[in-house]
């Protein structure tokens, strides 16, 4: 996937190279982390490339580009043939990171960025939140109202989640009527209230399917947060989210869980408590709490 | 789709113990570093093996391991060699100076700081292939609360927590001890205290803890966890000494004061956590 950064630390001296990454998507070149390109194979950019356009198959691209819309913002390829090269790669790996049906981020990018989040997590220390949602009851409406009015409210969900999150936030289609929501940078404190926006905005959402038909739909919620300072993976902290969904769910759906025993805090309250004594000088606390007489190895044999 | 099914073929069922613990495995942990969690892994391994168990001392700190250093043993085949299939689970056990077993975990490691399916696989395997040569498994962690600290502490059926008398260590351990109950539901920690200035210091601390865990730590289900203090170990110049000459103390200076509680850790160890 990075191969863009790759390229960028490789041939830094080559100008036009440096001028089509920084054309590439953003988050190719955001990948700074050695840890995220185990030497990929990249070609010497020192050589020059010889091939010609005429030489690639590029109809099956092509009509692939045509069918997701992005075909006519390619630069003609008689202006320039990198670029339009270029710009068929693009365009095909946007069609690779996204969801079809809704748009949304699919899978392959949701555990990019689950794994960009948690190198972010172990670097900074910044809380992220993972939440999975399910759509309650979606079998009721694909086998009452039939697979097209699915698929409209799966993708009014999708529209809806979208605009209840910043811009910095990845809301991906997961799997069948499941969805995830990363948000990067997500304090402790505000997740539960994130969370209950989302799925009171979808609970007050009317999807009409037909001009006589509206549906009103719900979703169950689960979150869990990336433990603090510490590098997890993306399987445990899905696992984690999972659960919690799975907990939103037997508890009667449309509602939220959020997972907080990975969140290692200790409060104010708890070092009060655990030093409240040192903090006020009282040397006698020791002997305070200590009633009884068992010696330590130490003083048994110290005179 | 009404209930909720599994997401992915790769997280079948979501779980948060990865196994049950096993009996005889004690993981010794603390939450902060530098706080002589190794050096009491290696002294108290040599004061059980001088009780006539036998004992192995796994560096179960992949990510940054020590052991080696205290021990002052660099062998050629190491743990990361098991993990790589470069070599086989005896081969990389080794005698240490103590009279006990070692597997240390060898430089290039690092890539196994982060607990990955294969990561808990392999390691699973591996302790639960030792099991039936020992009497005494040792797992030293790493510092903090990693995943895989806390994966390791889940293989062991009792945990040995060790914390000097500073505020930091405390507050680490404590955090450890909390994260222990929630995530693993333990009912007993072990509390050693380290570098005790007075007589009685580790008992009025592991008081203070429990009142501490008693008022915030105690799960939904009501019964809270139970603080037992295993011992102190005094500061003592000679431990110094010891761990700059990379010399066990137990067999340099037994008769320190140090080593005099380690060796009645070692004894108290035997008679209380080790099942019979």
């Amino acid at each position: 996937m990075p191969t863009g950064n790759t390229r960028s630390r490789r041939s830094s001296n080559n100008a036009r190279e440096i001028d089509l990454i920084s054309r590439t998507r953003r988050q190719y070149v955001l990948l700074d982390f050695p840890r995220s390109y185990p030497n990929c194979p990249v070609a010497d950019s020192t050589i020059p490339s010889p091939v010609s356009l005429h030489d690639l198959r590029l109809g099956d691209a092509l009509a692939l580009l045509k069918h997701g819309g992005t075909v006519d913002s390619l630069v003609p390829p008689q202006e320039s043939s990198i670029e339009y090269l270029q710009g068929v790669i693009d365009g095909l790996c946007e069609l690779s990171l996204k969801d079809p049906l809704t748009g949304l981020a699919n899978r392959r990018q949701f555990h990019t960025v689950l794994e960009r989040g948690i190198e972010v997590v172990a670097r900074s220390g910044e809380s992220a939140l993972l939440l999975m949602l399910d759509i309650d009851h979606f079998k009721k409406v694909n086998d009452t109202h039939g697979h097209q009015a699915g698929d409209q409210v799966l993708q009014a969900i999708a529209k809806c989640l979208e605009g209840c999150v910043r811009p910095m936030d990845t809301v991906a289609r997961y799997g069948g009527e499941e969805f995830a929501v990363v948000l990067p940078n997500c304090q402790v404190s505000f997740g539960a209230a994130v969370a209950e926006r989302i799925r009171r905005a979808v609970e007050a959402l009317s999807i009409s399917i037909s001009p006589l038909v509206t549906l009103h739909v719900t979703v169950s919620m689960g979150g869990a947060y990336a433990p603090e300072w510490v590098r997890s993976t993306t399987t445990l902290w899905t696992e984690r989210a999972d659960l919690q969904l799975y907990r939103a769910k037997s508890e009667g759906r449309n509602r939220v869980c959020l997972d907080h025993q990975q969140v290692i805090s200790v409060s104010a309250e708890e070092k009060n408590m655990l030093f409240g004594h040192l903090a006020l000088g009282d040397p006698a606390w020791i002997e305070a709490v200590n009633g009884d007489s068992t010696h330590s190895a130490a003083q048994k044999v110290n005179p | 789709m009404s209930e909720i099914q599994p997401s992915s073929p790769e997280n079948p069922k979501p779980s948060t113990l990865p196994v049950a613990p096993f009996g005889k495995v004690l993981a010794v942990t603390s939450g902060k570093g530098g706080v002589g969690k190794t050096f009491v892994s290696a002294n108290l391994a040599a004061a059980l093996a001088k009780r006539g168990q036998r004992v192995l001392v796994l560096d179960a700190d992949l990510g940054l391991a020590n052991l080696d250093v205290v021990l002052n043993l660099y062998p050629k085949i190491t743990l990361h060699d098991v993990f790589t299939g470069k070599a086989k689970l005896e081969q990389a056990i080794i005698k240490a100076p103590g009279g006990f077993s070692v597997l240390l975990a060898g430089s290039g490691m690092v890539e196994y700081s982060r607990l990955t399916p294969e990561v808990r696989d392999d390691f699973l395997k591996i302790v639960s292939g030792l099991i039936p040569h020992y009497d005494v498994l040792l797992l030293d962690t790493g510092a903090g609360i990693s995943d895989v600290v806390l994966f390791a502490v889940s293989l062991a059926s009792e945990v040995l927590v060790v914390a000097t008398p500073e505020p930091t260590s405390l507050t680490d351990a404590y955090a450890t001890i909390k994260v222990l109950v929630g995530q693993q539901a333990r009912k007993t920690v072990r509390l050693i205290v380290n570098q005790t200035a007075r007589l009685g210091d580790g008992r009025a601390i592991t008081a203070q803890l429990q009142q501490v865990l008693d008022r915030f730590v105690t799960p939904e289900s009501g019964q809270g966890v139970k603080l037992l203090h295993l011992g102190d170990i005094p500061a003592d110049p000679m431990v110094r000494q010891a761990v700059m000459r990379r010399q066990l103390l137990m067999q340099t200076m037994p008769g320190c004061p140090a080593g005099l509680a380690i060796s009645q850790l070692a004894t108290k160890v035997m008679d209380t956590v080790i099942p019979r």
